[in-house]
């Protein structure tokens, strides 16, 4: 029998991070797919570098994130060709319309979208050799709630969950919160409200959330031995605008496009809100 | 491009068996008669028997770790496509060390060879139980309810516990297993190697809780209840809008 490694499963706690010398890094995850999850990582990314950082968007969905497509890029060379040796991890970080890099993961990786050791080995040491230059590092996830998903949440420092209003999404978000305090002993979870009709209805719906886990994680997690409770903190929310669906379809950062816009504006909050 | 390889021996008479024909008789496989089975038949008996051997361990006659690993992976896509939970448990045997250095390696073979005959008594037939390494085993139980989980668990501790093991003329010994469990949730694309470490880290707890004991992770979470559901969307969220 071995003793199970403290660091790299997933079911591992979160990382502790040298705040001197590496980035942070944030996982961005939904449950539901389709809420804005690239969308998000993308423009926080692009709001991030307007304030001076140095951010990498590295898409940890394996080939199956979209985020070539909302960035209009046509990428020759992607983390696949890393992990195959056609390429260094330097051909492969490329520039982004945002003033961030991006580190795509090239479709011929969706025949790992099971999780094999190697690919964890070198999603890991990617992130490894990466971390030391950035200062933010966003792990765009998958929907749903897979070990490949897991694994790459089980990479970050932090966690970010975005949700609509939508009952399915709150529903998704709320079990992905559930599953990622149980199974990885998640104590502080970070929460976007995408879609708002009103002002303050992120407010509302992380109460709400807050609510149920108290009542039906937290007893777990008490069972698991840890009292400690588990905190959702509400990022931010962001508006219904039709500016997004315009730069989505321009296939353009809406912060370049529209940062006038009332969504792009909140995702600058957002920015500001994880800056200080 | 290299040319296709037809898998059919142009002239199986240029096969070399000797060292596989060996190995199917020291393992006691029979196998049919060439001249009444024909010579096709008796080769293919002869590759069955040797994928038979390499999906085997030895000494306890259950599966190997390759076909451990093997059955895992088909099972995890049945999981995800299907629906229906599955759980994998890993079985330890507490203090084996101990067996070995009080009444010798032989004697350790045999506890070996008697929990491997009582995990054997304990499953359903679509179940496979595997010798993993050393004096780990580990199970994979298709279809089984988390709810059942624990009682499954615990009715196979007991069972090996109730073992009496005769190591010698008038010499007995019993053992004890801990045992970590962990389920593949429904639906969830999962990997062998995290399912697998998941219930190692149950075991992991099941020994350094004082052994002799059956730990699952807590049923895991991506299922939200109507209660949850009920509170979730409770009528307060809504009034708030209005």
């Amino acid at each position: 029998m071995t003793a199970p490694e403290a660091s790299t499963t997933m079911s591992s706690a979160p990382l502790e991070r040298d705040r001197q010398k590496t980035a942070s890094i944030m996982a961005v995850t939904s449950g539901k797919g389709g809420v804005g999850k690239t969308f998000l990582s993308a423009n926080l990314a692009a709001a991030l570098a307007a304030q001076g950082a140095r951010v990498l968007v590295l898409d940890a969905d394996l080939g199956l994130a979209n985020l070539d497509v909302v960035l209009n890029l046509h990428p020759k060379l992607t983390l696949h060709d890393v992990f195959t040796g056609k390429a260094t991890l330097e051909e492969a970080i490329l520039p982004a319309p945002g003033g961030f890099s991006v580190l795509l993961a090239g479709s011929g990786l969706v025949e790992y979208s099971r999780l094999t050791p190697q690919v964890r080995e070198q999603l890991e040491s990617v992130i490894a050799q990466v971390s030391p230059r950035f200062d933010h590092i966003l792990l765009d996830t998958g929907a749903g709630i897979s070990d490949v998903v897991l694994h790459a949440v089980s990479l970050a420092h932090e966690v970010l969950v975005i949700a609509t209003p939508e009952p399915t999404s709150m529903t998704d978000a709320y079990a992905t919160i559930k599953v990622l305090a149980t199974l990885q002993q998640r104590r502080h979870i970070r929460l976007v409200v995408n879609q708002v009709s009103s002002a303050g209805e992120g407010r509302t719906i992380r109460h709400q959330l807050q609510l149920v886990v108290d009542r039906f994680v937290a007893p777990q997690l008490r069972s698991q031995g840890s009292g400690e409770p588990l905190v959702l903190e509400l990022l931010g929310e962001i508006p219904i605008d039709v500016a997004v669906r315009e730069a989505v379809q321009k296939r353009s950062l809406l912060l370049l496009k529209m940062p006038g816009s009332p969504a792009a504006q909140a995702v600058s909050a957002i920015a500001a809100r994880m800056a200080r | 491009m290299p040319a296709k390889i037809d898998p059919r021996p142009a002239d199986s008479n240029a096969l070399s068996l000797d060292g596989a024909l060996q190995l199917l008789e020291q393992s006691g496989h029979a196998l049919p008669a060439l001249d009444e089975a024909g010579r096709a038949a008796w080769l293919q008996a002869v590759i069955d028997g040797l994928c038979e051997l390499s999906s085997r361990d030895p000494l306890t006659g259950l599966a190997n770790r390759r076909q451990f690993e093997l059955t895992l992976a088909s099972e995890i896509d049945r999981v995800a496509r299907a629906g229906e939970p599955a759980l994998v448990l890993m079985i330890d045997i507490d203090h084996f060390k101990k067996v070995n250095d009080e009444h010798g390696h032989p004697a350790g073979d045999l506890v070996l060879k008697a929990v491997a005959a009582a995990l054997r008594d304990c499953i359903r037939p679509m179940d496979t139980v595997a010798r993993f390494g050393g004096e780990e085993f580990a199970m994979i139980l298709p279809n089984c309810q988390p709810s059942f989980g624990q009682a499954v668990a615990e009715r196979i501790r007991l069972r090996v516990q109730a073992t009496t093991i005769a190591i010698a003329p008038g010499a007995d010994v019993s053992v004890t297993v801990s045992i970590g469990g962990a389920f593949a949730p429904q639906w969830v694309r999962s990997s062998p190697l995290l399912w697998v470490e998941r219930a190692d880290q149950q075991l992991y707890r099941a020994k350094s809780q004082g052994r002799n004991m059956a730990c699952l992770e807590h049923q895991t979470v991506s299922w939200v209840s109507p209660e949850e559901k009920g509170l979730l969307f409770g009528t307060s969220q809504f009034q708030d809008f209005e």
